[in-house]
């Protein structure tokens, strides 16, 4: 732009021209920066760290490593089978009083809890008891005070838990713990449930997308191909669901799917005598959820076929192509790019699910995310919630990159 | 990067509501519908009058948005009603205050449970009862936990709380397990199988619920025949509503609701206060007019009227066969018997 009024300096001073360029050049990314730092700050504080935040509860916890450190550093010496002697108890007797002072028996309570379920309130007696011991022989004193530290199985969970980095919220976000002898085992078949909800929540969402494809491809060639004032009017009706908000909608297809709801009623004037099992079912999920996605798939595909010139198919069919012939070999991979960029943004949204399924869904229809809310609101194990979301977003980034390897990206277009 | 602009833009709409306004006054947060409408109208709205300048919010009883605020110290809630187990956990995670009773001006002793929590003042007892629909059963309808468990004699939709806390002591006491001795068989594996294994018996009948207003909702809409719920909800139901809905007091899970402060708030001196007002016999009765939970201050119960006392969970005549939840047990195990019971949904 600056080049223009330095054009009579070329003979007289390259170099000069030079710089001016360059400083030109860099004025203007410093001006491009400046436009972008708003929504990059924005983008850093509200997505980039909460995210690294996540990721690092999900491996970190140093509630064991920071309230019994005297107890970790006695018991390293220690062979893991017999009961650890006088030198460890001691240690444990003064982290106890520590935590009985600073309130911190019900923390230690709650993550050995996890390690062996009921030890949580003997955690809390024993820091009590151990606050009032005054003089050693410890061993014997914490012996008579709870049976619990008489048991090894205590001592290598606490040992197993003091590492402030644990793998033990990933470990059980694929239904596996460590056992007593430190190796990795699944947990019993009872308890076992995160990948299987996993495996659900793909399913679900794979099963979504396919359906606002099938549905949302001639509706989006029909919009791209009528008059004007018929493609407006339409689009408006596809417009003003995608604007209504995802609760409301979640809410009117719960009244519509009862089992006295409007659809079964019609249902039953038509002559199917029991009602249609479709609300707290799989079915009444996927279709909220299908009618929910439907826009985000329907209206990028629109947008590419938008694009599409009526020549090129015009030109197909003088060539001797039928229309069927025509569309597979000519139409349909020109909006590929569509179907794709639809797709990709249906699938991932639909992974988040969370409210739809928890309102229509039974209890086997529930997705991840339904799951990582429980843990955070009503079992308070954060690191679990967080393992989750660790999993979730790690399977998602890898459908996405095997998408770009299989599609690419630079093929995915929104209009 | 266009998508990304929307998720941007999705993340914005989320986001927005959280920005809370930090003005001077108090804010009490409770469970919402006919529950927290009983404490505007007995504590708030009297104590707004007093001069406070009081707001209230709705939550449902989820701890990680206690949690948030006080590790983000940004701390907008002062004053929440709070579950037991709840109470508990937070108390461990260090994000109530501890409960100086001195400065409550309050007699410890008179409170039903008050010793039993160090962050919490107990506030009501409630139960979890099971209700049904009268028109449903024209021959009569169910009188004990067991025929929850019967669908011969009464087939039907049923509604779960969905949370094993409760539902496993039923499942227990209706296959033959001495009231007495449930905890005790809950402890052990077997006894853990042999209740799901109850469960499982109508697990295909069963609607779960999450929230307190969902019960009688689920009641009314006909979805369900009959559902367990918070005895005040069906009460107010068929008060208000003339809802042709019954409780039946058997093996009612007793339990306690609670008053806690959030720690590290700017308004902890008033929301002392407000515990104290809120705690006031006279207040406390008059909580009994909105909804049929008990005062958990003894000194309250005499001054309940007449004709509401036998809806009270307290009445004697209700208490015969109440199950005090043990809370303890949950405490200790309920890690590991949620864990089992989202598995055992799952399947």
């Amino acid at each position: 732009m600056s080049a223009t009024t330095a054009i009579p300096n070329i003979v007289a001073d390259g170099d000069k021209l030079r710089r001016q360029l360059a400083t030109a050049e860099r004025d203007g990314h410093f001006r491009a920066l400046g436009l972008i730092a708003p929504l990059l700050i924005f983008l850093l504080l509200s997505f980039v760290v909460p995210i690294a935040l996540m990721l690092s509860r999900a491996v970190y916890d140093p509630s064991i490593h920071d309230n019994l450190p005297r107890t970790l550093a006695a018991l390293q010496g220690w062979d893991g089978k017999a009961i650890p002697d006088e030198p460890v108890f001691a240690a444990l007797v003064a982290d106890l009083k520590d935590a009985q002072t600073n309130n911190r028996g019900p923390m230690i309570g709650k993550r050995m809890n996890y390690e062996i379920s009921g030890i949580r309130s003997e955690i809390i007696a024993s820091a009590s008891a151990a606050a009032d011991m005054t003089a050693p022989p410890y061993k014997d004193q914490m012996l008579a005070a709870n049976d619990i530290w008489n048991d090894p199985a205590t001592w290598i969970h606490i040992r197993q838990a003091g590492s402030a980095i644990t793998p033990f919220y990933l470990l059980s976000a694929f239904d596996l713990e460590r056992n007593d002898a430190g190796s990795v085992v699944p947990v019993d078949p009872d308890r076992a449930v995160y990948i299987e909800i996993l495996v659900r929540t793909f399913a679900i969402s794979l099963t979504v997308t396919v359906l606002t494809l099938l549905l949302g491809y001639p509706v989006a060639y029909m919009l791209a191909n009528s008059p004007v004032w018929l493609a407006n009017v339409l689009m408006i009706l596809v417009l003003i669901p995608f604007w209504t908000s995802l609760l409301v909608r979640t809410t009117a297809w719960f009244v519509l799917l009862q089992d006295n709801g409007p659809i079964n009623n019609v249902a039953h004037l038509i002559g199917i005598t029991s009602p249609l099992k479709l609300i707290f079912s799989r079915a009444g999920t996927i279709i909220a959820m299908t009618h929910i996605q439907l826009p985000f798939t329907l209206l990028p595909i629109y947008s590419v076929m938008r694009g599409i010139s009526p020549t090129y198919m015009r030109a197909a069919r003088s060539l001797g192509g039928g229309p069927i012939y025509s569309f597979v070999r000519i139409y349909f991979p020109l909006t590929l790019p569509g179907i794709g960029a639809g797709c990709l943004l249906t699938f991932i949204l639909s992974l988040g699910y969370y409210i739809t399924p928890a309102l229509v869904g039974g209890a086997s229809d529930q997705m991840i995310s339904g799951i990582i809310a429980d843990a955070l609101n009503s079992e308070n194990n954060w690191g679990k919630a967080c393992a989750l979301g660790a999993v979730l977003l790690t399977a998602t980034l890898a459908l996405f990159y095997i998408y770009n390897r299989i599609v690419g990206i630079d093929k995915v277009k929104l209009g | 990067m266009q998508g990304r602009v929307w998720l941007t833009a999705a993340a914005l709409a989320v986001a927005l509501p959280g920005i809370a306004n930090a003005g001077d006054k108090l804010n009490v947060v409770s469970w919402g519908g006919a529950y927290s409408e009983s404490q505007n109208k007995a504590f708030v709205e009297p104590f707004k009058k007093a001069g406070n300048d009081v707001t209230t919010e709705d939550y449902n009883g989820e701890i990680a948005k206690i949690r948030a605020q006080v590790e983000s110290k940004n701390v907008t809630w002062d004053v929440i009603d709070i579950d037991t187990q709840t109470a508990l956990a937070a108390c461990a995670e260090g994000v109530l205050e501890k409960i100086d009773w001195k400065k409550l001006g309050l007699d410890r002793s008179k409170f039903i449970g008050g010793n039993l929590q160090d962050c919490a003042v107990p506030n009501i007892v409630y139960a979890t009862v099971l209700a049904y629909d009268s028109t449903k059963f024209k021959d009569g309808g169910p009188t004990k936990i067991a025929d929850i468990f019967d669908l011969k004699k009464f087939p039907g939709k049923r509604a779960l709380q969905k949370n094993p806390f409760v539902n496993l002591e039923w499942a227990l006491i209706a296959d033959g397990v001495k009231q007495s001795d449930v905890y005790k068989v809950l402890k052990t594996k077997a006894g853990v199988d042999r209740a799901f294994k109850k469960l499982d018996t109508i697990k295909d009948q069963v609607v779960w619920w999450e929230a307190g207003a969902q019960p009688p909702q689920l009641l009314a809409d006909g979805q369900v025949v009959m559902t367990s719920a918070w005895n005040g909800r069906i009460y107010d139901a068929v008060k208000k509503d003339k809802k042709p809905f019954v409780i039946v007091w058997d093996n009612q899970g007793f339990d306690w609701d609670w008053w806690s402060i959030v720690k590290g708030g700017p308004h902890t001196d008033t929301a002392y206060k407000f515990i104290t007002f809120a705690s006031d016999p006279e207040r406390m009765a008059d909580q009994t007019h909105y909804i049929s939970y008990g005062p958990a201050n003894k000194d309250a119960i005499p001054k309940v009227d007449k004709d509401v006392l036998p809806s009270l969970p307290t009445a004697a005549e209700n208490m015969k066969t109440a199950l005090i939840v043990d809370v303890k047990f949950w405490a200790d195990h309920g890690d590991a018997l949620r864990e089992r019971f989202k598995a055992w949904l799952a399947k």
